[in-house]
């Protein structure tokens, strides 16, 4: 049996055990692996994720199990400090020696900090590992502490670095991104793009200081600036640099290896080094001169690895490595392919900007026009995967090679043709490197879900950014072979939620679990349920005390459930319009629960911190003074925010309150398949937001402008124009059109942006339906919309005069004690609950 | 914080010493959970009407150490009972207390008979 030692348990060394344990014959072989971090490699690319959940396990690439399954032993914590070639062993910190026939070498590449004068002061982080990120977290939590704004810097305005620059937003520190070049993601865009990213990124709260060499971090112990040169600081109180990656070359500098003259050992098309028993792999190799520092060409030196050990010898590195790129997690799309910058005597340049939206995208297309050689996207890459296969495919481009940017408009990618035009061999998921013929393989051999296809071939495992051409290979491969793509609820439900909400009107089935019984099979689970509880509620009106159990955990208590399991009370504010006498009362109860009180971005008061056993009676005091749900913790309507509108404003043209406050009552308590939200303004100012809102309507000389389909959340979107100059009866009659029409066709939660983008034909045929009737299905709208009109009932009212609800809100059935793991600590003059430690 | 996994261990029947009578049936909502209090301990009980079986485990969601997993919506997967935390949404069968979408750590689960209209939890203390 031969002993390999890979050195290094990153991404790459991860990938050459699993592509190693299964080529590789059983007990031929031992593998012993070193990890010099504390715990199994993980997914560095999503690093950034731990922010979202600080869940370090969620990232790691597979459990320790996995190793020991596979009769890997893996070393964590442990540095490989010499290798002895004459001996052919390696000692490690813990002066330990294992001898071994073959080494690979996978010790990746760490953080170049630059010397400056100055870095190595507290506040100074670098953005490689999981440890990196805690202590970043920890010391900005300690800056962010007292609530008062703080800035950081982050220095490098590469791909790194931006995603660096998010986190530190993210983290609630105000980012400033320091680059030394004179424009952003120097090594991917040009001038123009990085503009146009420059100004995106600064809409998003991100500062950008371009051309700037740092003399010195400034501050006595700890960071609090940095100097540029005379006069030219910036005060900022953590910096985290991302200026570049490093190889970790030690091991092979030390023990006589040929070398790289600026880093890196140096590895031939088998990734051998200069001594046959040594491979290398990942971001420490040196192949064509160069550090690739993506994990797709290191998973590429893996696979090659393996198979060179393997004894097939034919399996070598491809000459030219793929650096295409998209960048990921920053609000904003940037990608770039081939050669974004190809010469005027290579290529021709098609550039489409756009500077009010924020796009720029440029192609370069052979100077003959026949191929595409490069590219680069800006603010709109979803067109991002079918490029990168017209040129890695050196694929015939269409007549008007600018419809790849410009697009047949209004018609989607038209000029793109079907994903099933892909030659077989064309590479779909990079990181993995899966084919369009590997993909339609399994697909023909009866995969039937993303999730068993990433299962079978680990597509769209690595970055995600293949996912949606992934999927549309799917479907389109099952369209072509016939069988029908249909969007099932979940494993219980071999129906769409559409034909759900047929079946159940039509045959008049009440409850969730008659129509398990008679449609579906097994116990439900966490997705079909509170689908289902939807449509129940939109077909019957019914409330959410009625199936309670069925229900998402904030409707089955009425409340949203807040960190630490405690509630939150919101009681309707129609229209932001609130009395004095309110106020006060609003003000008593929330003094007397000690509940943490503050205004909400829907023009309301949220009061937090209710234990469960304290809501019936919290609610039972609000409704006495006259109070009502608000629904915030429902898929249903949340609040139609509204301006002042003329009945105070000098500008007004409309009275915006009082209409608000009509829709509002009218569309309260009607479940939806995600929430609603509405706007008013009384003039084009818009103060009210109205055109961020599932439906906004705007007073104008004349009537309302009725908009809908807008979206705030993660992809903001604006609503569109459905109705000019109409009158308030109009509107009400055009919303409740569709509103209804939304709710009986949208997938379960999918907000009205995202049904008005997938509707076929768009808001034109959105118009047709609701204003000129073409499906002739208004007057059914009208008679449903109504009928959920006429029943609302507050559901909070109907609690709190039930015993039987009221019973469901005690923390344990068998005892009147209360919850005592409910730990609070103080927040300015009110209170919180403790942070979460884990 | 007081809350800490230690309490919490799996009792596999052969080890129940004490059958702990709960609170009626009745108690319990019908295809959904309850907390149950034992000697310091929280213990989230479900009740599968429709399969007429009764799982427990810990209250205390291993993710962020919240006492949260009674208030969860409960399903199976392919087969195996589980709950779905309703912070995150971590799901965890009731048969092993396996994590079933992720990896955190496995969850206490124990034993639960019906006797008499009244629900019974099995400890081995
Ligand atoms: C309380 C509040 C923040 C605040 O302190 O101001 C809030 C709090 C929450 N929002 Fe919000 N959102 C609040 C206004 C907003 C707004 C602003 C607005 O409505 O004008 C938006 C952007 C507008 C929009 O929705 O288009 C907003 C976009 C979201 C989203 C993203 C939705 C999307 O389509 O992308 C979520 C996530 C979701 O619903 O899936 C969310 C989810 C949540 C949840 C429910 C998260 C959760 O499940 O715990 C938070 C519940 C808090 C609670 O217990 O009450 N919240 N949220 C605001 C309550 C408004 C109200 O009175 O009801
Ligand atoms: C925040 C971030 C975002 C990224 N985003 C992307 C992206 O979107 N797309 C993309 O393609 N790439 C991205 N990358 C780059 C990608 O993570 C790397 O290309 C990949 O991790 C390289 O794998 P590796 O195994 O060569 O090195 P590493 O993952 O760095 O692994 C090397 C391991 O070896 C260990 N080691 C070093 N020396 C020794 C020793 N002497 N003894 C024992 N152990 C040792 C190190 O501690 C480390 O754990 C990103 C990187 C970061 C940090
Ligand atoms: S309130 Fe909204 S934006 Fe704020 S943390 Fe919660 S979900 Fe995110
Ligand atoms: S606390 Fe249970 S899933 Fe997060």
């Amino acid at each position: 049996m031969k002993t390999i030692l890979v050195i290094g348990n990153g991404m790459v060394g991860y990938k050459f055990c699993e592509k190693f344990v299964s080529k590789a014959p059983a007990d031929a072989f031992k593998l012993v692996v070193f990890g010099e971090e504390p715990r199994p490699a993980y997914d560095r690319v999503h690093l950034s994720a731990f922010f979202e959940n600080e869940d370090a396990k969620a990232l790691e690439l597979a459990p320790r199990s996995w190793y020991e399954t596979h009769g890997i032993e893996l070393i964590t914590n442990e540095r490989v400090t010499d290798i002895h070639r004459t001996t052919k062993t390696v000692t490690t910190l813990s002066e330990k020696t294992y001898a071994y026939d073959l080494v690979v070498l996978a010790t990746g590449s760490s953080a170049f900090v630059p010397p400056i004068k100055g870095v190595e002061k507290k506040g100074v982080f670098v953005y490689r590992t999981i440890e990196d990120l805690e202590e970043t977290l920890a010391y900005a939590k300690t800056l962010t502490s007292d609530g008062l704004p703080k800035k950081a810097a982050v220095l490098g305005g590469g791909l790194l670095g931006l995603e660096a620059a998010k986190a530190v937003l993210d983290m609630g520190l105000e980012p400033h991104v320091v680059e030394f070049a004179s424009k952003l993601m120097p090594r991917q865009l040009d001038t123009e793009g990085s503009n146009i990213l420059q100004s995106k990124l600064e809409s998003l709260g991100i500062h950008i200081h371009l051309n700037k060499a740092t003399n010195q971090i400034l501050g006595a112990d700890h960071i609090t600036g940095m100097e540029f040169g005379e006069d030219d600081t910036l005060d900022v109180e953590m910096l985290v640099v991302s200026a570049g990656i490093r190889p970790r070359d030690e091991l092979g500098k030390t023990c006589g290896l040929e070398m790289g003259t600026r880093g890196g050992v140096v590895v031939d098309n088998a990734l051998r080094t200069s001594d046959p028993s040594i491979f290398a792999i990942g971001e420490v190799a040196l192949y064509n001169q160069m550090i690739y520092g993506l994990v797709a060409p290191g998973y590429e030196m893996a696979e090659v690895a393996v198979n060179q050990i393997l004894g097939n010898t034919e399996s070598l590195m491809s000459a030219e490595i793929d650096m295409s790129t998209k960048l990921k997690l920053i609000g904003v799309d940037v990608a770039s392919f081939g050669d974004p910058f190809a010469s005027a005597d290579k290529a021709h340049a098609i550039v489409f900007e756009n500077k009010f939206k924020g796009l720029y995208k440029r192609i370069n297309v052979s100077t003959d026009g026949s191929r595409l050689l490069g590219g680069i996207l800006v603010g709109d890459a979803s067109d991002y995967n079918n490029l990168l296969q017209l040129y890695q495919n050196a694929m015939p481009l269409p007549e008007n090679p600018e419809d790849l940017i410009i697009g047949a408009r209004g018609e989607g990618a038209a000029s793109f043709g079907s994903v099933l035009d892909l030659p077989d061999t064309a590479v779909v998921c990079s990181c993995e490197a899966v084919t369009k013929g590997a993909i339609c393989c399994q697909v023909d051999a009866g995969i039937e879900t993303l999730k068993d296809l990433a299962a079978e071939t680990k597509a769209t495992t690595g970055c995600g950014g293949c996912k949606p051409m992934v999927d549309d290979l799917l479907k389109e491969t099952l369209k072509a072979a016939g069988k029908v793509v249909k969007e099932t609820l979940c494993e219980h439900f071999d129906y769409s939620r559409q034909e759900l909400y047929d079946i159940i009107q039509l045959k008049g089935i009440k409850t969730y679990d008659a129509l398990l019984e008679s449609h579906g099979k097994g116990a439900g689970c966490e997705t079909c349920k509170p689908a289902l509880a939807s449509l129940f509620a939109s077909i019957y009106n019914e409330t959410a005390n009625k199936q309670e159990t069925i229900q998402d955990s904030n409707d089955r208590f009425l409340a949203n459930i807040q960190r630490n399991g405690t509630y939150s009370v919101v009681p309707r504010v129609a229209g932001g319009e609130i009395t004095p006498k309110q106020l006060i009362v609003i003000g008593e109860i929330a003094a007397k629960y000690d509940l943490y009180t503050k205004i909400t971005g829907g023009q309301r008061i949220d009061m937090f911190g209710a234990r469960l056993d304290q809501l019936p009676s919290i609610w039972k005091e609000l409704i006495a003074e006259g109070f009502e749900s608000g629904h915030a913790y429902g898929k249903s309507l949340r609040t139609v925010k509204s301006c002042v509108g003329s009945t105070w404003c000098r500008y007004g043209m409309d009275e915006s309150v009082s209409f608000a406050i009509e829709l509002e009552n009218r569309y309260k308590g009607i479940r939806s398949p995600h929430k609603i939200k509405g706007g008013v303004s009384g003039c084009i100012r818009e103060c009210a937001e109205a055109r961020c809102k599932d439906f906004g309507i705007i007073a104008v000389e004349g009537g309302w402008n009725l908009y809908v389909g807008g979206n705030g959340g993660a992809n903001p979107r604006h609503a569109e124009l459905l109705a000019e100059k109409i009158d308030n009866k109009t509107v009400v009659t055009y919303i409740d059109r569709f509103l209804m029409f939304y709710i009986k066709t949208a997938l379960p939660l999918m907000r009205t942006a995202a049904w008005l983008e997938k509707l076929d034909g768009g808001i034109d045929y959105l118009k047709e339906v609701v204003v000129q009737d073409s499906l002739k299905i208004c007057e059914d709208l009208d008679r449903q919309m109504h009928a959920l009109v006429d029943t609302y009932k507050c559901e909070w009212k109907e609690a709190i005069e039930n015993i039987e609800i009221q019973n469901r809100y005690s923390h344990f059935v068998n005892s009147d004690a209360i919850d005592e793991n409910l730990n609070f600590v103080p927040l300015r003059t009110q209170k919180m609950p403790e942070l979460w430690k884990s | 914080m007081s809350t800490t996994r230690a309490p919490y261990v799996t009792t596999p029947i052969e080890k129940v010493k004490t059958w702990f009578k709960a609170a009626p049936v009745t108690k319990f909502p019908s295809n959904g959970g309850a907390c149950v209090q034992y000697k310091g301990k929280q213990i989230a009980v479900f009740n599968f009407t429709k399969e007429d079986k009764w799982y427990a485990c810990q209250n205390l969601c291993p993710h962020k150490m919240e006492m949260v997993l009674s208030r969860g919506m409960i399903g199976d997967a392919a087969g195996i009972p589980k709950v779905a935390c309703p912070l995150h949404k971590k799901t965890f069968s009731l048969d092993s207390g396996e994590n079933l979408n992720g990896d955190l750590e496995a969850i206490a689960v124990y034993p639960v008979k019906v006797e008499g209209g009244f629900v019974y939890l099995g400890f081995s203390d």
